[in-house]
């Protein structure tokens, strides 16, 4: 392990921590950013320039500037006063732990990890665009036809129903 | 001779960093190549606001600044010393920070700002072997730094605790959102013709000639469609004139950073400014040859020169059009985006293709001026229909 992975992995491990555990929405939202950026700080590090800009791009140009939008439209900002924690809070990290605990066991004894792992090839752009457009082609139209579905329902939903007005 | 001229500041830098001790060397090398890229292009958003203000005069039949030339002499230089005592006013002003503001958030919207804008410089290639950072997923990059700048502008303004500043960063975010999408739509066109997303390589497909005009792509029907689209997507990513309604000042003061002062104004003025730098350096390295001469009479003359020439007459033109154009309403600014831009935007990247299957000949260009004209009439004519545009008549000022 690298000081610059343990740095990385630090800075996503507490700022996931903090979006979970801050009061105040805004702050959530803004450790979740720092969150984001740390994974695609991580991604670069593994060489994975395409993935590791893309989560940039996604992630924080799209999802999160989608949720802070979400708030600034929903509500004027105000700290709710509310205990952080859920009443539930000791069931759900013996829980969490539980499933943890039955994933690690799985992965550590499945046949993935014993096999040898190939040399990493030399990824560029142009071979993963290559593979979604020949190999992976039907997968992305798929996820094309259902994220153009998801949007024609969201303007659907919030279209003005024009015959309630005129009733 | 000509050559070593236009390799000198590469020269330059690899002869200093050769004073560097084995071990720093590729310290000395990032930060020989960062600071001068830092310091030019802080230069030129010092230069670009005194012209800014001086053309801006002109336009609105006044002087502008004329007064401040060298400090502590009678030397005037036309007023172009201006920004040097506005930059000591800014330092030294007061740092007002609301009483009920968030101190953190609102301390880091501006660096927030500024380190991404800076960030895209890195693959800006501003001339031959001269960008910092030549990433296999270059023009990917850059759109990725410049995605945390509407971070920042939701950061200045909801910190701020103040309704004028949530009413600018909601209108910039929303804007920003809308722009981006035909500012990305237009250079895939040129990603798919060149099928590279290195900045370098985009550069190197346009730097032939073809007898006396260049092989650029803003000479060919898509890519002509594709700069425009481009260029008034660029406008309205950078908050400039006719698209600067997050800070439209006879509205909501200055939007989101009403509540700024002091040095954290001159930042995200600084921000700004260099954002608008970096959006029309990769506009150039798309469309306009990066820093390839126009004519092949002219390859003699340095790259960089080239490039920095291209900017400006970029720059004044977006100056040209803060002092013609009158702002936009938020309605026309939505329409226009989800309505006409992003339809033209996915038409020329068909075009694109169009053109690059037809092989070369006439035929492909009158096909693809006619597939990119066509849809331009027929889509303005549409939107046009019913909003009844003639003859301005008012009730009361005739």
């Amino acid at each position: 392990m690298s000081p610059v992975f343990i740095i990385l992995a630090l800075v996503t491990l507490l700022s996931a921590s903090a979006a979970m555990s801050l009061r105040n929405l805004v702050h959530c939202s803004l450790s979740l950013v720092v969150t984001f950026a740390g994974l695609a700080a991580l991604y670069l590090q593994l060489h994975a320039q395409f993935v590791g800009f893309a989560q940039v791009l996604v992630y924080i140009g799209a999802v999160a500037i989608l949720i802070v939008f979400a708030i600034l439209l929903t509500r004027s900002g105000d700290t709710p006063n509310q205990v952080v924690l859920a009443p539930g809070w000791i069931a759900g990290i013996i829980i969490s732990a539980v499933v943890f605990a039955a994933l690690g066991w799985a992965v550590l004894n499945s046949n993935a990890i014993a096999k040898q792992t190939p040399a990493a090839p030399d990824v560029t752009v142009k071979n993963i665009g290559d593979a979604l457009m020949s190999k992976y082609v039907l997968p992305l139209e798929v996820m094309g036809l259902l994220l153009t579905a998801a949007m024609i329902g969201a303007v659907i939903i919030a279209m003005r129903d024009e015959h309630k007005e005129v009733k | 001779m000509v050559k070593s001229l236009d390799q000198l500041f590469v020269n330059l830098k690899h002869w200093a960093v050769g004073f560097f001790p084995d071990a720093w060397q590729p310290l000395g090398s990032a930060i020989l190549s960062i600071a001068p890229m830092v310091a030019v292009f802080g230069g030129l958003f010092a230069i670009i606001t005194i012209f800014e203000r001086k053309g801006l005069g002109r336009i609105q039949n006044r002087y502008g600044p004329n007064r401040v030339g060298i400090p502590f002499t009678d030397i005037r230089l036309c007023g172009f010393g201006q920004f040097i005592p506005d930059g000591i006013k800014a330092l030294i002003k007061e740092d007002v920070v609301p009483r009920a503001a968030d101190k953190v958030v609102h301390f880091l919207a501006p660096i927030v700002l500024l380190i991404p804008v800076l960030l895209a410089y890195a693959v800006l290639p501003i001339g031959r072997n001269m960008t910092i950072a030549d990433y296999d997923a270059g023009v990917l990059f850059f759109f990725a730094v410049g995605a945390a700048v509407e971070l920042s502008v939701f950061m200045a303004g909801w910190s701020s605790r103040n309704k004028y500043s949530l009413l600018g960063a909601m209108r910039g975010i929303a804007q920003m959102i809308s722009y981006e999408i035909p500012l990305i739509l237009s250079s895939v066109a040129v990603i798919m013709m060149v099928g590279s997303l290195k900045t370098v390589d985009i550069v190197a497909a346009q730097s032939t000639y073809n007898g006396l005009l260049p092989n650029w792509y803003v000479l060919t029907p898509w890519g002509f469609a594709g700069f425009i689209i481009f260029f008034i997507a660029s406008l309205a990513e950078s908050n400039r004139a006719p698209f600067d309604l997050p800070e439209a000042e006879s509205e909501i003061i200055a939007g989101y950073f009403t509540e700024y002062s002091g040095f954290k104004f001159a930042l995200f003025f600084l921000g700004e400014y260099l954002g608008m730098f970096a959006i029309s350096g990769l506009g150039i390295t798309l469309f306009l040859g990066g820093w390839n001469a126009p004519f092949p009479f002219l390859t003699w003359v340095p790259s960089y020169v080239w490039f920095f020439t291209k900017l400006t007459t970029l720059i004044f033109t977006f100056i040209w059009i803060r002092g013609t154009l009158p702002r936009l309403r938020m309605d026309q600014l939505m329409n226009f985006a989800w309505k006409f831009m992003i339809p033209m935007a996915l038409i020329n990247v068909v075009v694109a293709g169009i053109w690059h299957f037809m092989g070369p000949g006439l035929a492909r260009w009158i096909v693809c001026v006619l597939l990119v004209g066509g849809p331009y009439v027929l889509l303005g004519r549409g939107l046009m229909e019913n909003k009844h545009l003639g003859k301005r008549t008012y009730r009361f000022a005739d």
